[in-house]
């Protein structure tokens, strides 16, 4: 990439002050904050989606590819097809050795040919990662993508999704302190006062839960949006 | 079973409603003599049943695919859509049975002002349940389809029309309901044939148990039309995932 890094500088005014955020190539970089504190305005603006606020400032983004809590599949298309969607969006032809390594690398070959209502939530969630992963985009953008996960799930699809986007400029938009602590190679603190860098535990990602620089940035992280 | 049951009772309270008032059965027959007029004019009801069950079909078929395509337009151009919204609302206040005269008027005494009752009748509910539908596809594919960068019209074809299906669904089983009704207003108003006909000239001939049991077909043919086309809709709607 020879354009600068996606970074969104600005304010929008009642929902966040001016702030800056720039993303780190290659990086996972993980958006930490409350409900309602702007995060998904950031992530969307990096999207070039509609926000419904009036944002002032500068967006500098790349392609992106976008995973949201809702993993939003189209029900009336199979796995294989939802993997595949992009193509079929933009009149294009999918490679469906790719589509189907894809479907292995997350765990779901077998289940080409099931439609999404005849999956599990952690089922849906891993079509809608190895859909993200189709696109090939520069950066991805995850928001809240695993919330609406039990514990154990959101552990296991968490770690498979930071080993699948290793290398890429990935954003991660969450409310979830472990999360951040696990998964962020820098992690970024939002709160009404404005955007602050808290310090990575060290290590690759994913990082286990239970290791204890993992947990006492969890608590430190945890400490801040209380603050 | 209880819809049996309950047919059961509402047939024992007739019954019993006509031997207690002890009305004459001009005035209102009572279920046996009704269920012995439908046997013995057979030969005039099956055939009455049988338009008015083709023009029924022959409308809903044309009212459902006017309805998807001004739908599938309106969307396609916003601005057409906007224009088109509140006249949709408005000609949903039109009773069409007030225009059945006029239609036979122009359009003879024929199949044509049958059919074209039913089809105003099923046109507006299926062309407002796809409208809708078509303006509100769900919010997460919509923005996965945008970052994906499909155009205007791939995001019609791809997500808004197919999310819009169960809407047009809706729509169509409204229609369904409706639409015999409107063939029969069309035979009430200006026919010799069909069921509508046929109660029109039992009534004026004072065999009250005939037009009962013409009544009674066109219920039956109601439910059977609806039910067909419910039973094909939850169908293809399952097929596709809903």
């Amino acid at each position: 990439m020879t354009a600068a890094a996606p970074r969104v500088r600005g304010e929008a005014p009642g929902l966040f002050a001016p702030l800056d955020l720039q993303l780190a190539p290659g990086r996972i970089t993980c958006l930490l904050g409350a409900s309602g504190v702007g995060k998904s305005t950031l992530l969307r603006l990096l999207a070039g989606l509609p926000t419904g606020v009036s944002f002032r400032g500068r967006v500098d983004t790349w392609p992106a590819a976008l995973m949201g809590q809702d993993p939003g599949l189209f029900p009336w298309l199979t796995v294989g097809r939802n993997v595949a969607l992009g193509a079929r969006l933009r009149g294009e032809r999918a490679d469906p050795a790719r589509t189907r390594h894809l479907i292995e690398a997350v765990g779901l070959a077998g289940l080409e040919d099931r439609l999404p209502g005849q999956l599990s939530g952690g089922q849906r969630q891993r079509v809608a990662l190895a859909r993200t992963l189709a696109e090939d985009r520069p950066l991805v953008l995850l928001d809240e993508p695993f919330s609406a996960l039990d514990a154990r799930l959101r552990l296991m699809i968490g770690d498979m999704a930071a080993r699948l986007l290793d290398g890429r400029t990935v954003l991660v938009v969450t409310h979830d302190p472990a999360e951040a602590a696990r998964l962020g190679d820098r992690i970024a603190v939002m709160t009404p006062a404005g955007l602050a860098d808290h310090p990575a535990p060290p290590g690759r990602v994913p990082r286990r839960h239970d290791a204890a620089d993992v947990l006492a940035a969890q608590a430190a992280l945890t400490g801040r949006l209380l603050a | 079973m209880r819809a049996l049951l309950a047919i059961a009772a509402a047939l024992v309270l007739w019954d019993a409603a006509v031997r207690i008032t002890g009305l004459p059965p001009y005035l209102l027959p009572g279920p046996v003599a009704v269920a012995q007029s439908l046997w013995v004019n057979r030969g005039e009801i099956w055939p009455a049943a049988l338009l008015t069950a083709y023009e029924t079909l022959l409308g809903l078929a044309i009212g459902a695919g006017l309805g998807i395509a001004v739908a599938a337009a309106m969307a396609a151009w916003p601005r057409l859509g906007r224009a088109l919204s509140p006249v949709l609302v408005v000609s949903q206040t039109i009773p069409v049975f007030a225009l059945a005269p006029i239609l036979t008027l122009w359009l003879g005494f024929g199949l044509a002002p049958k059919v074209a009752i039913v089809v105003l009748i099923v046109f507006v509910p299926v062309a407002q349940a796809l409208h809708d539908g078509l303006m509100a596809p769900p919010t997460a594919q919509l923005d996965v389809a945008r970052t994906m960068g499909a155009g205007r019209w791939s995001e019609l074809r791809h997500l808004r029309f197919p999310a819009a299906l169960p809407r047009l669904a809706s729509g169509l089983r409204l229609g369904a309901i409706y639409a015999p009704v409107g063939a029969v207003i069309g035979e009430w108003v200006g026919g010799a044939r069909g069921l509508g006909a046929l109660m029109i000239q039992a009534n004026g001939r004072m065999k009250t148990d005939l037009m009962f049991a013409a009544l009674i077909v066109v219920v039956a043919l109601s439910l059977t039309i609806y039910g067909i086309i419910d039973r094909l809709l939850a169908r293809a709607l399952a097929r596709r995932g809903f």
